[in-house]
């Protein structure tokens, strides 16, 4: 199935929760949705059968300035089809559905992207820091992040 | 080499020579280190690599242990964080003196290619252990790793073994002029 | 199974107590410096959790802080011992942002590598996974025929283990004249290892009764986990990216994706995962004598090698490739500059590890060792 083809599908089905789509070379085409409705989106893409995607490829964080961005590519063994689903979040209250629980995979993406850019995800069992120590303050993965001075009494920078 | 050049040449009568208790201690010494492996990044390949039967690093001596209340040295083989940092520091600790610690690779010596953006990457591991010999190289080759042990060796035999003090001093002047 | 079924009952019903244990982070058989939290009961295993992260070396800062051609070495330093495999779908995405075309001669070479690297890979995998079952002897015959591997690539690329040779849009270095001799000599010699070492390890009665029926992993689970390569392919299921999702030149070569099929115990236990890798190293040789054979003698391997390197701005891709270990893919985000915005690395062994606690629970101690090593895993792509 087509890209243009698996959001007239979604368009029809979540209407406004639907923002934007986009297909131009030599980008992957992608479908920009509203953070609060991606849990339903995202159940409804793994489970109707003319989608299928029972495959997370991966799921990633962005820093775009104002807003922090999360990017799920996901694919499907049956029906050999990808697709890209993003969205945004504010950074003041960056929060949203996890997805955890529809793939068990996005357990340890949603805790690195947690880890690294602090979204919260909303439903995750155990939401901690998984690369970082437990107790290192910030999150570095965003643009304005400064490095520690020290940790632990060792020196950070060179 | 004191003792050995000393076997060259034994005085008449055969069996006896002279030398230093010191020199005979240090050279069984050196002949048998054992050491606590640290593998922690890519240098623990080529460290693997040593360790097999192209290189065969148990030729000097030297036998891999788990545990670091037996082992003579430390070879740090990686890229420390900091999330590690805290428990090579506690593992040093527990070695017996005299201990000695190899650096292997660039990263463990000054940070590597992570010294820049490495905010979790401690830049070298001699601010928080001392250390004795250092191996450049990303990674460095098997050879390389067994210059440094070569190093480690002489390091070993010449080292003032009844004057303990000597290597406290040492050991005080090196911690000075890094940290 | 029945055995360790049996075993279980028996402590069911006995009251005991629980003990937490702490593997790692420094330990010889836990493949690099990861940390497992286990809770055991007796010699039970009821919970694994994994602590990870003592290799975070902010990979993905050093991308956004590098420009395009600088992050191929950083890239290298993710699956160590796989680094030709790395760096191709990284190359890969950028050259599809940037829509260039790359030269005939390159992808061939570029096939020719990263099968060698992959059998190099999977040759340290088994060697490993040997030694954790106490077998000593294939890990010294693995790594004497590994050096002839390397020896190839050092000549090509002037590294042993981290080569920096897949450039954006051709190689570092072309080949030496007498290279087709001496990967044909190579494919030769690791032939003739993994014969013996079918005999000596595989089929080694011990051998099974250690691996086999532990550590099941059910297609459907390996599938949610997203799990893959061997260890996905250990469950059956027939999948690999060279084929299915076909990039470069892999579609003029003729090879089977060996799967995992409960031959001495049931589907997708340790065995199988083991088995897919020792066949997956037979496949390679098959690879690289065809793509020696079609390979051009002629050709300028930096001829598509771009003066400028600035991909449009806004222009993102996700490009995956088949790793030794699975699918590994490169998120790239471009903002129109010579530096990228975002380069996001999907590590394969990280997303493998995660369905580490579910495939231990209930077996003993022991078989836990067994069970982390036949995912695979290197800890440098895990935390990256």
């Amino acid at each position: 199935m087509l890209a243009n083809e698996i959001y007239e599908i979604l368009k029809k089905e979540f209407g406004d929760g639907i923002l934007e789509f986009k297909e131009e070379a030599p980008s992957d085409p992608y479908i920009s949705v509203e953070p609060s409705k991606i849990f339903d989106i995202c159940h409804t893409l793994r489970d109707s059968s003319e989608l299928m995607f029972d495959y997370l490829m991966c799921l990633s964080g962005l820093d775009l300035g104002e807003s922090l961005g999360i990017v799920y590519h996901l694919y499907s063994f049956k029906h050999t089809h990808k697709i890209v689903i993003k969205t945004t979040v504010p950074k003041e209250t960056p929060t949203l559905p996890s997805v955890m629980h529809l793939w068990r995979t996005a357990d340890w993406h949603e805790r690195e992207a947690f880890d690294l850019y602090g979204m919260i995800f909303s439903g995750h069992d155990n939401l901690i820091r998984i690369l970082l120590p437990y107790d290192w303050e910030g999150y570095p993965m965003r643009k304005d992040y400064n490095e520690p001075e020290e940790y632990h009494g060792m020196r950070v920078p060179y | 080499m004191g003792l050995l050049n000393r076997l060259d040449d034994p005085f008449e009568g055969g069996g006896i020579i002279l030398g230093k208790v010191e020199d005979l201690l240090n050279w069984g010494r050196s002949k048998s280190d054992w050491y606590l492996h640290f593998g922690l990044a890519c240098c623990a390949i080529e460290f693997m690599a040593l360790n097999a039967s192209h290189f065969d690093f148990m030729r000097f001596g030297t036998i891999p242990r788990t545990s670091p209340r037996q082992a003579d040295f430390i070879m740090i083989t990686g890229t420390v964080t900091l999330k590690m940092a805290d428990r090579i520091k506690i593992l040093y600790e527990q070695m017996s003196e005299p201990k000695y610690v190899i650096s292997i690779g660039s990263c463990s010596n000054c940070g590597g290619p992570y010294w820049e953006h490495g905010y979790h990457v401690l830049k070298g591991i001699d601010r928080i252990i001392p250390v004795d010999v250092y191996v450049p190289g990303c990674p460095p080759r098997p050879e390389a790793m067994e210059e440094g042990m070569i190093k480690l060796q002489k390091l070993i035999r010449e080292q003032a073994l009844f004057n303990g003090k000597d290597r406290i001093e040492e050991l005080e002047a090196k911690k000075a002029l890094k940290i | 199974m029945n055995e360790t079924k049996k075993i279980q009952l028996e402590y069911s019903q006995m009251e005991s107590d629980r003990m937490r244990l702490n593997v790692g982070p420094q330990h010889p058989s836990t493949h690099g410096v990861l940390r497992l939290e286990v809770e055991i009961d007796g010699e039970i295993v009821t919970e694994v959790i994994p602590h990870i992260g003592y290799l975070h070396r902010c990979f993905e800062k050093h991308c956004e802080k590098m420009t395009y051609p600088q992050v191929i070495p950083y890239v290298d330093r993710l699956d160590y011992i796989s680094a030709m495999n790395n760096e191709w779908p990284y190359v890969m995405a950028v050259e599809k942002l940037l829509e260039i075309k790359v030269p005939e001669k390159v992808e061939y070479i570029r096939v020719i590598m990263a099968e060698l690297n992959r059998i190099a890979n999977h040759q340290i995998a088994v060697a490993t996974f040997g030694l954790d079952a106490g077998a000593f002897t294939p890990f010294l015959y693995f790594f004497r025929d590994r050096e002839y591997i390397l020896w190839i690539m050092e000549k090509c690329s002037g590294a042993r283990l981290l080569f920096n040779y897949f450039w954006i849009g051709g190689l570092a270095h072309d080949v030496y004249p007498s290279f087709k001799q001496e990967v044909l000599d190579a494919i030769k010699q690791v032939r003739k290892t993994n014969a013996e070492v079918m005999n000596l390890l595989i089929y080694n009665k011990i051998f099974i009764d250690r691996t086999a029926n532990i550590g099941i992993l059910p297609a459907d689970v390996a599938i949610n986990y997203a799990c893959s390569g061997p260890t996905l392919r250990g469950s059956g299921v027939k999948w690999d990216l060279r084929k299915d999702d076909t990039y470069s030149i892999y579609n003029r070569f003729d090879f089977n994706i060996p799967v995992g099929k409960g031959e001495v115990g049931q589907l997708g236990d340790c065995w199988d995962r083991n088995i897919v890798r020792m066949y997956e190293m037979e496949e390679s040789c098959k690879i690289i004598e065809q793509a020696v054979a079609q390979m051009p003698d002629t050709g300028d391997v930096k001829e598509a090698i771009p003066a400028k390197l600035r991909p449009p701005k806004g222009a993102e891709i996700y490009q995956r490739a088949e790793n030794p270990k699975g699918e590994l893919g490169f998120y790239v985000v471009s903002n129109g500059t010579e530096k990228p915005d975002r380069i996001k690395a999907r590590g394969t062994s990280f997303v493998n590890l995660s369905v580490l606690p579910v495939i231990s629970k209930g077996y003993m101690f022991a078989d836990l060792i067994l069970i982390l090593g036949s995912i695979d895993i290197v800890l440098g792509e895990v935390d990256r």
